[in-house]
């Protein structure tokens, strides 16, 4: 293995990690906010609304992440919608991971027993009150594992981007190895690459699992 | 008889095509421990459920300080302040603590001021032997610790009535004492409570008056609980509090 050339390659490596991370956690702000607010109108049962969730849940569940992609790339433009690429792999990257995170957080508000809303009720409580105070945090823990697994889902999934001309790592590697050919190399730096923004990250979760589950679950 | 408190009148509740009461009447007076014992299913809990509006009810009417008890949402909410409910399961929020478990509603939902209400709390759980645990997480106490302050916290919002359901049923026998003095407290103090309960003795003690309900009608009923312990008048009563003997 040539670590001179690998070395030389860093700083493409870098420019594409931020390039990666700037889109996937774009992508994965909008994919929690879809999701708890897909998950929020699913649970209250809002007619219409709970369709209309119901339908985008099955459709981006359903489809390739690298279809949903070329659609937004490649066909919108036709019919005169012109998006950046940036902004397309955020949207994909966060429509996929709304469809993911509501069914997880759902399956969160579905874990707490109706008792505990009768509990919060015959207190006083409005079912605002009921749902802020009560149901919410609770689902909110208890989700934490299965949002964390789609948390870094997502981000790897970021490497399809590639397809859509954006410099992220997977692109940045095909790309060196084209010009050099050096295989081997690329392909190590590309797999330390991943490691270097993904491992934090599934460190720092689970040390947020621990803290925020500590109420719940003890240690 | 005056002061009543709470009023019944006519209920009628069904499950579908199952009716559970059809034309069911009580009347709980200012400062009376009301006692109802029966078989299981027999409607005891689905009555206490009704009173605070988490059962809607097909007919008839529940008065408390001759207000009507209503299902919507402005009037529920505020009925439910003055109608205490504690669980057999306690059913504390997990993820909050002992005090915070107390503080919740008054603060949020009467809108108290936080200074006055935990002192109040403090105050409480230090009758009830807890004091020292405010800070603990519900997970890290005993089932009757747990019942203590979900008494508490009902007390906290100072309601009129008290519905205890099952409280100690959960419970392991030696925990279930720690509990029930605390209950036999608030009835000496004059608190008004209507008791769904399996523990006869329990009954016994407390009780101003004990109703005896089976499919959803009162069998038997007595302001006299050691009599009708001793000596039930309905065969149906006699054969239940049977089942309560070893010999």
């Amino acid at each position: 293995m040539d670590f001179a050339v690998m070395k030389a390659y860093l700083p493409r490596y870098w420019e594409a990690l931020l390039l990666t991370l700037k889109i996937g956690w774009q992508g994965v702000l909008l994919a929690l906010a879809l999701g708890i607010a897909c998950a929020v109108v699913v649970h209250l049962k809002i007619p219409v609304l709970r369709r209309i969730v119901g339908a985008y849940i099955a459709l981006f569940r359903n489809t390739p992440l690298l279809v949903q992609l070329f659609f937004l790339y490649f066909a919108l433009p036709k019919i005169g919608i012109r998006i950046s690429a940036e902004v397309v792999g955020s949207l994909g990257l966060g429509l996929l991971g709304g469809a993911y995170m509501a069914e997880t957080f759902r399956s969160g508000l579905e874990n707490i027993a109706p008792i505990q809303t009768e509990s919060a009720q015959s207190l006083g409580m409005n079912p605002v009150q009921v749902f802020g105070y009560v149901i919410l945090p609770q689902a909110v823990t208890s989700s934490v594992p299965g949002l964390l697994a789609n948390l870094i889902f997502l981000l790897k999934e970021t490497s399809v981007f590639s397809t859509i001309s954006l410099m992220d790592l997977m692109f940045t590697a095909k790309d060196l190895i084209g010009m050099y050919a050096k295989t081997i190399e690329c392909l190590t730096l590309l797999v330390i690459f991943y490691l270097v923004m993904l491992l934090p990250v599934s460190i720092l979760g689970s040390w947020l699992e621990r803290r925020l589950r500590y109420a719940e679950f003890g240690n | 008889m005056e002061n009543v408190l709470l009023s019944v009148r006519h209920l009628r509740k069904a499950f579908g095509e199952h009716a559970i009461f059809e034309d069911f009447n009580l009347d709980v007076h200012k400062g009376e421990v009301v006692v109802i014992i029966g078989p299981s299913g027999c409607g005891k809990s689905t009555l206490l459920r009704c009173l605070n509006g988490l059962e809607p009810i097909q007919g008839g009417e529940i008065l408390l300080d001759g207000e009507k008890v209503l299902r919507d949402n402005t009037s529920i909410t505020k009925m439910r302040q003055k109608i205490g409910m504690v669980f057999q399961s306690y059913e504390l929020f997990p993820h909050k603590t002992i005090l915070k478990n107390i503080l919740l509603a008054p603060m949020k939902v009467q809108k108290r001021p936080r200074a006055e209400v935990e002192a109040e709390a403090l105050k409480l759980l230090q009758k009830v032997g807890l004091a020292d645990r405010k800070d603990d997480y519900p997970r890290q106490l005993s089932g009757g610790q747990k019942q203590r302050v979900a008494i508490v916290r009902a007390l906290c919002m100072h309601p009129e009535i008290l519905l205890l359901d099952e409280i100690t049923a959960a419970l392991d026998p030696e925990m279930v004492r720690e509990v029930l003095d605390v209950v036999l407290s608030l009835a000496r103090a004059g608190s008004t409570m209507v008791i769904v309960t399996h523990e006869m003795n329990f009954a016994r003690a407390i009780a101003d008056r004990i109703l005896f309900i089976e499919n959803g009608k009162v069998v038997e009923q007595s302001d006299n609980p050691k009599a009708f312990f001793a000596h039930p008048v309905t065969a149906r009563a006699r054969d239940f509090l049977k089942s309560f003997d070893y010999e």
